[in-house]
């Protein structure tokens, strides 16, 4: 791997794991939902960078695309105000 | 506080198995024997450019069936226990503020393309990334977005569980034809292979994909649209 896909990742891996953190540690439910995305969508690069398109388009579309939106669908079904 | 030190102390112990299993991974320099004749032997014995699809579809071909009925299963899980709070009245309120101008101006011109672009990518499986799985999630998508635009639009239930159960069925006849005229359940090469990289070649693979992809898409969006209509609760 060259020196620029190694600092990608690097970069890469930070964010997923800042995203992770930030979707636990959030009080509001929103905000937790869009980072749960973040690390999926982070994740696809991940697999972009690591020579695998094909993981890297299902976990988009799936992972970052389907699973928020259905989380946002179910929230605004049990209109949750966060666990404050 | 002794709760914490155990959640600790799990966290510590996650930590040393991993960083004992990157310190001490080395990639291998050369394709392992299984990868060696995926490699060699895909687009001979195929015909297909994608050697991921090639796998996924024929030489895998069964625990990708496997895969479709667990998605199907789930589906139709979901429709039945949302089905039982299955909203009658039309147009009443949903509890979602209804979507503004730009969302609804906009999904009129994305959803046709979200469309081709899904049918795209499963119909190109066996030459390009992506396939069944991802074109269909892309199908359903589009389907979303229509939900996202208009929160009060019905999906035919009728014409989901017809395009599911037609393609499901048709998948499992292929791989029987494929038992019946070639090397077994599932094998791509009772359709002729055609030339190596064009759209039309490596058998039945883009058969297989269509399919997996319009059944993909349409447990999806049965799902999607199950959950648009339950009632608030």
């Amino acid at each position: 791997m060259s020196n620029l896909s190694t600092a990608m990742s690097l970069v890469l891996a930070a964010g997923m794991l800042v995203a992770a953190l930030l979707s636990i540690i959030t009080r509001s439910l929103p905000l937790a939902i869009l980072s749960a995305g973040a690390v999926s969508l982070f994740a696809s690069i991940m697999f972009m960078l690591l020579a695998a398109p094909d993981v890297a388009m299902t976990e988009a579309a799936i992972g970052s695309g389907l699973t928020t939106f259905l989380f946002f669908f179910v929230l605004g079904r049990v209109g949750g105000k966060g666990h404050g | 506080m002794v709760k914490h030190l155990v959640a600790f102390l799990l966290l510590a112990v996650l930590a040393a198995v991993f960083a004992s299993l990157t310190l001490g991974y080395q990639p291998d320099a050369a394709l392992n024997r299984t990868a060696l004749y995926y490699a060699e032997n895909t687009a001979k014995d195929l015909g297909a450019q994608n050697i991921v699809t090639a796998i996924v579809v024929t030489y895998r071909g069964l625990d990708t069936l496997g895969e479709v009925t667990v998605l199907f299963l789930t589906s139709a899980i979901v429709g039945l226990i949302l089905s039982t709070h299955r909203a009658t009245g039309e147009g009443r309120a949903t509890g979602i503020p209804a979507a503004g101008e730009l969302l609804r101006t906009g999904s009129r011109l994305l959803v046709p393309l979200i469309l081709l672009a899904g049918v795209y990518v499963f119909v190109n499986g066996h030459l390009t990334p992506g396939g069944g799985f991802q074109g269909g999630a892309i199908l359903a998508s589009a389907a979303l977005l229509m939900l996202l635009a208009d929160p009060l639009h019905r999906f035919g239930h009728r014409l989901i569980a017809v395009v599911e159960s037609l393609s499901g069925v048709a998948y499992v006849a292929i791989g029987l034809l494929g038992l019946a005229w070639a090397g077994g359940f599932l094998d791509n090469r009772f359709l002729p292979l055609g030339d190596f990289g064009t759209l039309f070649s490596a058998g039945a693979i883009p058969v297989i994909y269509t399919l997996i992809g319009l059944k993909v898409g349409a447990e999806f969006a049965s799902m999607l649209a199950s959950l648009s209509e339950t009632e608030k609760s």
